[in-house]
């Protein structure tokens, strides 16, 4: 079957992830292969006073046991991503060591490995390490943490503050509120969240004492970089020493982007066994403590409008928590990936918005599905409902008003988007947004929403509509703006395809990105096949294992398809050209005369005589017969570099019903009409948009890290920390709108994170609104019945 | 989550298994659902794991005396495959629907949920309300103990060490009694919140049978005796109702967690006391 882009293909992936033979890397078993277990600390901040470990080196199949003193030899994990900008040079950046030395700064750190013959006497002997300890007093909370007389974490970062950033006009932003004819404030809890990927984090780490090279097997979004970042900031190898391969990989949801201590671990563990691999997989319970986590802001929202409902100014304080020691990008999340978007589609003609970074005796924090986005367009959409509701104005109305045009693109908008000190620019591309909007309101029947709410009451329900009209940035770019000091993490922004046209005739295209889910073996098969004019079965996707494929930055904010497709298509485009040059050669004509069609190349006019792509191929690869200076071997690389972001937009709208009685909310519709360009599957692009809103629902109504006072983790496990479940969900009603991006030839944006990013809102806005009857304006989630009925009851008075 | 090293024995008869569990240390292993996890977190310790789960003597559903008898071994999956405990016991079969998920009702036994007595457990609030009763075997012999006077506490029971419960004894519902049971649950485990189960008959001269069984609330699932008082004699009227469901939580205290501040979980099983016995009431024939 020949397709093209647009086909709602079955994903080629699926039958090895449902019939259990995919391989992940727990999976992998290596002869002679070694098991590591983390001893991790039970207090959220403690000074270590001495670590015993003889009674665990003498238990059964123990072969060693080590400690943050036996691995100095490496740096602790680098940060790629300071704040910068108005925040200045960072030197308070304290980030892991492969295990702690001196002190511990959150409950789940590790302080002490053991390796054994398995993985049971592992777990055993760690019951056997006597540590020391001198507990301290801890600190959860960011905005506590900040306060005089809160537990200092580090010496190097007075009141625990890891940066202080602003963007903005801030005198432009001042005047706007002296002169506001309404001002609406609200405090807002971002609360913070434990992305629970089925597949927990891993490695498998084997050191060759021949070549002095390591192979590392790891669940991972980011294999280039992770090699990258071990071999030049932590192991100090050079890169081709070593070789990252992620297998298959069950989700990241960005847990995965980052550098952990377990990568150099396993890998110090091997050498240290002379060779003997090394397998450390992380439980469920221990992922809680030593894989990041997102969110965590508390934000003070403050926004200045005229009474008509057009806003004038957007003020925003946020104290974003960063946990215990910096992951590799977290102060980047909650900086340029959210003070730069809180504008989002509306017109505010001055923002101001100042983020406080925050260490805390907690788990690292970096970026979650949407990162910074989700955050971004919570405090916007909230702060456009509370204002509608303090003027009287419809929600769809107020934000109708306040929408920027479709003929404004491109746009600079206000929060700092625009131009980097380097000139590097990225504007707004395109956008039409009332469409969507209309085509949302009319799918869920607005117009007669009193009628339900009626009908509700009757049955001692709150009904509820909140809309959420959200603006994303994905498929982040260029990277001369990203190398903009404190625009982006310490790397480029490019993305990479390579296609080898077999001898035999299959087109295997190699590509930097890394599929964890989101079907790139399909997606980026279907990009090439419609490209070359040849069965989708007859491309097959490579990626992930630093040998083999070409470098690339890896998958996550939403860039596979914008930055890595084009890449492809790239890649593609230059196989047809020397196709041509070959054909020319052959048929006795011009290259300029040569017709690509359906996988043939002929001489205009003369489609009988076409020769098939693996026909030229074939003889490419022999190089029997080759026009001068032409090389054999039809093997084509593609590097690219989007000139934008992509912006993808739409309306999401969630109705639901609140239990007077129990305060239960109950999701009962969910529409969601996106724009994300052009659709290469819409199969799978529906499939991320619902994960996407479920997710972003889980975060509305069920999903929250709580930790005592004390800094013990709660919700330490899913019997304490609730996830989305498929049966409380409603059938999701998608419809869309399509802009295509200008940016890429594709037309496509992102859709890895808009569900996230738009439904959070929705659900609260909707909650709020059912609970508007008393009086109730705000609530902070997650929207548990609980919670829910405590406003209630504050609300009732 | 990997458990610390125990050793396994697979009892062939209720003499062996009570024989193996005497000895310090030996704990008896049903269905796993409950001992396993904790095992994995080493929050428990067993040197020794009694395997009972092959004990034909402890399992299934028969009529009794009128009533009904439930080996101690019957999964929850049998319990609701049982005509005799659809068709007699309707509130049984209406809550074991509900606990956990497919493969624990396939594996998970009813006297496994008894003798852990997870505070929470729907199974203690439902055979409260049904006025079960324990039959308890030791190497020293049987005795039987009332539901009521089972659950002591959180995670403790009437069975002492090496005893097994073997039978759980169920007298006929009262002829024209209607059951119902209002949970709400946490959203991450699925446990209750806040169970109410109700048995109530309502005839001409109001309502002379109550009999409210609740769980999830106080570190033991109990017997409401101020909302049976409240609402016997009375004709279960909402006004009645209501007055006996407010007095749900009376002499216990409300437990308070990260889900459920003890505040809203005294005000939940109110609610869930006024939903389990509307619908009693109802269909009280
Ligand atoms: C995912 C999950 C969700 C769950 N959700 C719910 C829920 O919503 N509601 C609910 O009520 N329950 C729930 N449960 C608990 C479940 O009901 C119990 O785990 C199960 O019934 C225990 O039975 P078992 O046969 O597996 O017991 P086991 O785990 O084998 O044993 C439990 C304990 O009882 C002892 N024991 C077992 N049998 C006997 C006996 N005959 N005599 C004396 N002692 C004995 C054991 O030594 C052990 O201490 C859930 C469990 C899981 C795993």
């Amino acid at each position: 079957m020949t397709v093209t882009i647009g086909a709602p293909l079955r994903r080629k992936e699926d039958p090895r992830f449902l019939t259990g033979t995919a391989h992940y890397v727990d999976d992998i078993t290596l002869p002679g292969m070694a098991h590591a277990a983390v001893l991790r600390s039970p207090y959220a901040h403690a000074n270590i006073r001495s670590i015993d470990t003889s009674r665990a080196v003498a238990m059964p199949g123990v072969l060693g046991v080590f400690t943050g003193t036996d691995f100095m030899e490496y740096n602790p994990l680098p940060m790629a991503w300071p704040a910068g900008g108005s925040a200045g040079l960072q030197n308070n950046v304290n980030t892991p060591r492969i295990l702690a030395t001196d002190s511990v700064k959150w409950t789940g750190e590790g302080v002490a490995a053991v390796v054994a013959e398995t993985r049971e006497q592992a777990f055993d002997a760690l019951e056997a390490i006597h540590v020391e300890w001198e507990p301290l007093p801890a600190v959860v909370d960011a905005e506590q943490a900040t306060q005089p007389g809160a537990p200092q974490l580090h010496e190097n970062a007075p009141n625990n503050v890891v940066f202080t950033w602003t963007v903005g006009d801030r005198d432009g932003t001042d005047r706007a509120f002296a002169e506001a004819e309404v001002i609406v404030r609200q405090r807002l809890v971002n609360q913070r969240l434990i992305p629970n990927p089925m597949e927990v984090r891993g490695d498998v780490g084997r050191y060759d004492p021949a070549s002095g090279e390591y192979t590392i097997w790891m669940s991972s979004q980011t294999p280039h970089i992770q090699r990258l970042l071990l071999a030049a900031f932590v192991m100090g190898v050079p890169e081709h020493k070593i070789r990252v391969i992620a297998p298959d990989v069950g989700g990241g949801f960005g847990a995965k982007i980052y550098c952990y201590a377990d990568y150099a671990m396993v890998l110090g563990l091997s050498k240290k066994l002379a060779g003997r691999p090394v397998k450390w997989v992380e439980t469920r319970r221990e992922s809680y403590g030593s894989t990041t986590h997102g969110r965590d802001h508390i934000t003070y929202l403050e926004v200045a409008a005229k009474r008509d409902g057009e806003v004038t100014g957007l003020r925003v304080k946020t104290y974003a928590n960063l946990g215990g020691r910096l992951s590799t990008i977290g102060p980047g999340i909650p900086t340029t990936l959210y003070g730069r978007l809180l504008a989002g589609p509306y017109r505010f003609p001055n923002v101001w918005c100042e983020v406080v970074g925050v260490y805390t005796n907690t788990t690292f924090v970096d970026a979650y599905r949407g990162a910074g986005r989700p955050e971004a367009t919570y405090v916007l959409e909230r702060a456009m409902d509370l204002l509608a509701d303090e003027l009287g104005i419809d929600p769809a109305e107020i934000r109708r008003r306040n929408f920027l045009p479709p003929d404004a693109f491109p746009y600079r908008n206000p929060s700092g988007l625009g131009r980097a000190p380097n000139g590097a620019e990225i504007l707004i591309d395109s956008g039409n947004y009332e469409p969507a909007l209309d085509k949302a309101l009319a799918i869920a029947g607005y117009e007669r929403l009193d009628e339900a709410k009626a009908e509700a009451r009757g049955r001692d329900k709150y009904l509820g509509a909140g809309l959420s009209t959200y603006l994303e940035v994905c498929g982040v770019a260029p990277s001369k703006w990203i190398g903009a000091v404190g625009e982006g993490w310490g790397a480029a922004m490019w993305e990479s395809a390579n296609i080898r046209v077999h001898l035999t005739g299959k087109i295997v295209l190699t590509i930097g990105t890394s599929s964890h889910g989101q079907g790139h073996e399909t997606t980026m098969a279907q990009i090439v096949a419609g490209e070359l004019g040849v069965p989708v079965e007859d491309v097959i996707v490579q990626h992930s294992d630093t040998q083999g494929t070409p470098f690339g930055y890896g998958t996550y904010g939403s860039r596979s398809a914008a930055v890595g497709g084009t890449a492809a298509q790239l890649a593609a485009g230059k196989v047809k050209e020397k196709a041509k040059r070959l054909a020319a050669h052959l048929l006795e004509a011009s290259p300029d005369d040569i017709v690509y069609e359906s996988g043939k190349l002929y001489v205009r006019g003369s489609p009988d005589r076409a020769k098939t792509i693996q026909e030229i191929a074939f003889a490419i690869d022999l190089g029997f017969d080759l026009p001068a200076g032409m090389e054999p071997y039809l093997d084509e690389t593609a590097y690219y570099d989007a000139p934008n972001c992509t912006f993808p937009f739409g309306t999401h709208v969630a109705i639901v019903e609140v239990d007077e009685g129990t305060g239960a909310v109950d999701l009962v519709r969910y529409i969601a009409v996106d724009d994300v360009g052009n659709r290469i599957n819409p199969l799978i692009v529906e499939g991320q948009i619902h994960g996407g809103i479920a997710q972003g629902v889980g975060q509305a109504l069920w999903e929250g890290a709580v930790y005592g006072e004390n800094g013990a983790l709660l919700s330490g496990s899913m019997l304490d920390y609730a996830l989305p479940r498929a049966s409380w969900l409603p059938d999701l009603e998608l419809d869309q709108t399509v802009t295509p991006s200008p940016t890429n030839p594709l037309g496509v944006k992102g859709v890895g994170e808009t569900g996230t990013i738009a439904s959070t809102p929705a659900v609260v806005n909707a909650v709020v609104d059912a609970l508007s009857p008393l009086g109730i304006r705000h609530i902070d989630m997650p929207l548990t019945p609980a919670r829910v009925w405590a406003a209630m009851q504050q609300a009732k008075g | 989550m990997i458990p610390a090293a125990f050793d396994y024995a697979k009892a062939s008869s209720v003499d062996e298994a009570l024989d193996l569990l005497a000895a310090d240390g030996s704990r008896a292993l049903a269905g796993g659902h409950s001992i396993l996890p904790l095992l994995k977190l080493r929050l428990a310790h067993a040197d020794r794991l009694v395997d009972i789960g092959g004990l034909a003597e402890l399992k299934g559903v028969a009529a009794h005396d009128g009533g009904l008898r439930i080996g101690a071994l019957t999964t929850y999956r049998e319990l609701l495959d049982s005509a005799l405990v659809s068709q007699g016991y309707p509130l049984l079969a209406e809550a074991t629907d509900r606990i956990a998920d497919l493969q624990v009702r396939n594996r998970g036994t009813v006297g496994g949920g008894v003798a852990h007595a997870d505070p929470a457990s729907d199974m203690a609030g439902i055979l409260l309300a049904l006025d079960a009763a324990f039959v308890l075997r030791s190497r020293g012999g049987t005795r039987t103990v009332a539901s009521r006077d089972f659950f002591r506490g959180a995670f403790t029971t009437a069975l002492a060490p090496g005893e097994l419960l073997t039978e759980i004894v169920l007298p006929p519902l009262p002829a024209g009694a209607g059951t119902a049971y209002a949970v709400q649950e946490q959203a991450a485990s699925g446990y209750p919140i806040a169970g109410v189960a109700a048995v109530v008959r309502r005839s001409a001269g109001g309502c002379d049978h109550v009999a409210v069984g609740v769980n999830g609330v106080a570190d033991a699932a109990y017997r409401a005796a101020a909302t049976e008082a409240t609402l016997r004699g009375t004709a279960g009227d909402a006004a009645a109702i209501a007055a006996a469901a407010a007095r749900v939580a009376e002499g216990v205290r409300v437990q308070g967690d990260i889900h459920a501040p003890a505040e809203y979980r005294a005000h939940l099983v109110s609610v869930m006391a006024g939903r389990a016995l509307e619908r009693a009431i109802a269909r009280s024939a």
